[in-house]
């Protein structure tokens, strides 16, 4: 593929602009983009949240979503401009020869139809195929993609496979009619990192199989380093680098693409348990129950000062509700809460005032964490005035104090809505909001996985400094084991309610293990571009020896 | 000041017409006393005069200045229709925070007297109550303000619940703020957009539901001056092909569609902000 010669070129992009309708005026979010796609190769597009990806992704169909429209440039699918194509041509092409993968498969799916009909939709539909050959062959790519029950699979109802199963049948579906181009739009971000590895897998073998060139759009450069031939990093509509995926990993010219690569090598470093020491917060034995689901058995957790105790596990484990039994929103069944050796009582209710202000809460979506109706200076002064008692000219002052903290500059700060700042500045006033309690233990509930990673990690950076400055403990609830590897002291894994595992950071990333803590570690994605290849052969390796390592609702 | 005033200048023409006319029966509401040439009740002519030079729009069935008292009645109507609605919204809100905020036992009991009170048609409800304790403003009000809370309650519960469940309200509760710092300093503010337009609404039909109880002889009692009464008691002018009885009926139907208009305006406002 060195050669690059015209008749290779499936799509070329040229001067591509597009405009986004913000307020009440046209605003220009993609700024003459210039993109080329051989056939049968696959082109990673990253960057962060308003980088312009899934625009650009979508406009090499020649679509622009409502609220945008493509002003300039062409873009050449296979010689026929789909910049000034009719819409009636356009659908010709789409589903046929360009098909599109969405984040969320479950809202991509009608819940109406069984998928077997949703996928021989489009084949039938442009004339490609009839119903029975269709199916056929969709039996066949079922087992491509490695689905459970490939013949009876596609007799079920979308809500009826789990989320990553219906992400491999939407890829199939994109493939039912062997288009020559799919844009995968972040196919496994909604995923659970265990349930991705399988997803991922399954997508580049079909790809690679039907030799399908793609445009693969993420924001986790360690999942586009396994998927891509070749990287174009994007950042506010602009292309920032763009290079073979090897070579622009082993050496990024540009500073953001060096800060990307670079995120998730923030480590603190590790400090052992007091020998002998009361815990500041002991989780004994606790059960709770959503009325009558039982969701926690028998958790004990420690936590002690000065340290950070991360709490992982995948969607269903039970560690949001884990900080529920802590907090008292959700009384325990049975088991004990106690903070410095006092038992709480369970209910928030019946806590003291000086109880609630020691334990203090930052919730995975800033967005709603924050009331949008008030200032910053009343939702990081009321804390302060409600506790501490302080007002006037003190309680201004402590307010900037805070500010100052979490490095926002006060004057900057202080009277904006919550609504005019951006995610991670909204991040920061949450922490602020618990900080003004002056709390020794503060519950992080997934605080940074709504955010992009470059910002994700200044979050966890200014964490780690206000821990070392005013001696907080902290119980980090998260998914992510990049953070746990870049905040944690100690590590407990969770698996449907219960504690499986817990250790220090140094031990839990050193197997051998219970199985499922080795799946879950190893499922995070690495920067190197063979990772995926190793670790599905390490696993081919294992599974022969008689261990199973696999995501259970595979 | 400015920011309002660019607001108002980016309202669309219909929001101009009704905030125009709002404020115009607003200004005569207030200066009745000074804008009318005779007394609210004071006999000046005939009965049933016509228009003209003396008397602009004629007399009434007792020979009072029909002008004056449509202007007299701008007064009495909007002011009692204004008050009650206000009412109902205290009310309405109060209950309905409450119900979404506490939930359990008292979301129930409050959501099933709602119930039963919205289940009886509210004219014939109405109507009902007044012959029992009889007929007086203060009555006629009340009894107008807790129907219409109904309305209001089901509105502000239903606003409330989607806005208890957000983070910033757990976090409230957990830094164990009281039951009314919530329901006014959290939950209030983003409920309020809704409940503004819903007020413009109500408004309306409290005034027509006032208009409607005058015309039924059991609303504002005379010699008040009033629309809905005023309707009423020269309706046998229709008969004989004077159009006398519709002026005060068309001002009742200028008032709710300006009102309407700016409540439109309000509503798509308001809808863009959650964007």
């Amino acid at each position: 593929m060195s050669e690059q010669s015209d008749q290779d070129i499936l799509l070329r992009i040229r001067g591509l602009r597009i405009e986004g309708m913000s307020g009440d005026s046209w605003q220009e979010i993609v700024h003459g983009v210039d993109l080329d796609l051989r056939k049968g190769e696959v082109l990673g597009l990253i960057g962060e949240s308003g980088a312009g990806k899934s625009t650009i992704g979508l406009a090499a169909m020649g679509y622009a979503r409502d609220g945008c429209r493509i002003t300039g440039g062409e873009i050449l699918f296979d010689g026929m401009d789909l910049a000034a194509a009719k819409d009636s041509e356009k659908r010709h092409l789409w589903g046929s020869r360009i098909s599109y993968v969405a984040q969320s498969a479950a809202a991509a799916f009608n819940p109406a139809h069984r998928l077997i009909d949703q996928f021989t939709e489009a084949p039938v539909q442009h004339g490609l195929s009839d119903k029975a050959t269709s199916e056929a062959e969709a039996r066949e790519l079922f087992t491509r993609l490695q689905l459970p029950d490939p013949d009876g699979i596609g007799q079920r109802y979308p809500h009826q496979v789990s989320g990553g199963q219906l992400q491999r049948a939407m890829t199939a579906m994109a493939m039912s009619c062997k288009p020559d181009l799919i844009i995968f739009d972040e196919p496994t971000t909604a995923l659970d990192v265990t349930t991705q590895i399988e997803v991922l897998a399954a997508i580049r073998d079909a790809v690679e199989a039907f030799g399908t060139a793609a445009i693969y759009i993420t924001h986790d450069l360690a999942v586009v380093a396994q998927m891509a031939d070749r990287i174009m990093v994007l950042r506010h509509g602009n292309l920032v680098e763009e290079g073979e995926t090897r070579s622009m990993l082993a050496d990024p010219k540009e500073t953001y693409t060096q800060n990307l690569l670079a995120v998730r090598s923030f480590k603190s470093a590790e400090m052992a348990n007091p020998v002998g020491e009361e815990p500041l917060l002991r989780v004994d034995n606790v059960t709770a129950a959503y009325g009558k689901i039982p969701v926690l058995h028998g958790v004990s957790v420690d936590i002690h000062k000065k340290r950070t105790v991360a709490v992982v596990g995948e969607s269903g484990s039970g560690k949001s509700t884990l900080a529920r039994v802590i907090t008292g929103l959700l009384p325990a069944a049975s088991g004990a809460v106690s903070y410095n050796g006092e038992i709480l009582p369970p209910n928030y209710r019946q806590r003291s005032k000086d109880q609630l202000r020691r334990m203090q809460m930052i919730y995975q979506m800033p967005d709603t964490a924050l009331n949008p109706r008030q200032r910053i200076r009343d939702i990081i002064g009321r804390p302060v005035a409600f506790y501490l008692g302080l007002s006037g000219k003190q309680l201004e002052d402590r307010v900037r104090e805070l500010l100052s903290l979490i490095e926002l500059e006060p004057d900057d700060y202080i009277d904006r809505l919550s609504t005019e700042l951006s995610g991670g500045q909204k991040q920061r006033i949450c922490i602020a909001r618990a900080l003004a309690a002056e709390p020794q233990l503060i519950i992080c509930d997934e605080v940074t996985s709504a955010l992009d990673q470059l910002v994700a990690e200044e979050i966890l950076k200014l964490l780690q400094r206000l821990q070392d400055e005013l001696d907080l403990s902290y119980m980090f609830i998260t998914h992510d084991l990049a953070t746990v590897r870049a905040i944690a002291d100690e590590v407990v894994v969770m698996l449907q309610g219960e504690v499986v595992e817990h250790g220090s950071k140094t031990e839990m990333f050193k197997p051998p293990h219970h199985d499922y803590t080795d799946l879950l570690l190893s499922s995070v994605p690495e920067m190197d571009p063979d990772w995926l290849d190793n670790l599905l052969a390490e696993r081919a390796e294992l599974a022969k020896q008689g261990r199973v390592l696999k995501a259970a609702d595979h | 000041m400015n920011a309002t005033l660019k607001l108002l200048a980016s309202a669309p023409w219909s929001a101009k017409f009704g905030l125009v006319v709002i404020f115009g029966y607003a200004f005569i509401a207030i200066f009745a006393p000074v804008l009318t040439p005779y007394g609210e009740t004071e006999i000046v002519g005939a009965e049933f005069e016509l228009w003209g030079e003396e008397f602009i729009l004629g007399t009434d069935s007792l020979g009072r200045d029909m002008l004056t008292r449509l202007i007299y009645g701008a007064r009495n109507t909007i002011g009692i229709a204004f008050l009650t609605t206000g009412l109902a919204f205290l009310l309405g809100s109060v209950t309905g925070f409450l119900a979404a905020a506490i939930s359990g036992w008292v979301d129930q009991l409050l959501s099933r007297i709602v119930d039963v009170l919205m289940a009886i048609p509210a004219l014939i409800f109405g109507l009902l109550v007044l012959t029992i304790v009889g007929t007086s403003i203060v009555n006629m009000v009340l009894v107008i303000a807790v129907l219409e809370s109904t309305r209001v309650f089901r509105l502000a519960r239903a606003v409330a619940m989607g806005v208890v469940v957000m983070d910033y309200v757990e976090a409230a509760r957990l830094r164990g703020e009281g039951l009314w710092w919530i329901m006014s300093r959290e939950v209030l503010p983003n409920a309020l957009p809704p409940l503004v337009a819903e007020f413009g609404l109500r408004f309306c039909f409290v005034f027509l539901f006032i208009s409607a109880l005058s015309f039924l002889g059991l609303g504002i009692q005379p010699p008040t001056a009033d629309w809905g009464s005023m309707v009423r008691d020269n309706a046998t002018l229709m008969t004989f092909g004077d159009i006398t009885p519709l002026v005060p009926a068309a001002a009742i139907a200028l008032l709710t569609v300006a009102v309407n208009f700016v409540v439109d305006w309000f509503l798509h406002k308001a809808s863009g902000l959650k964007e």
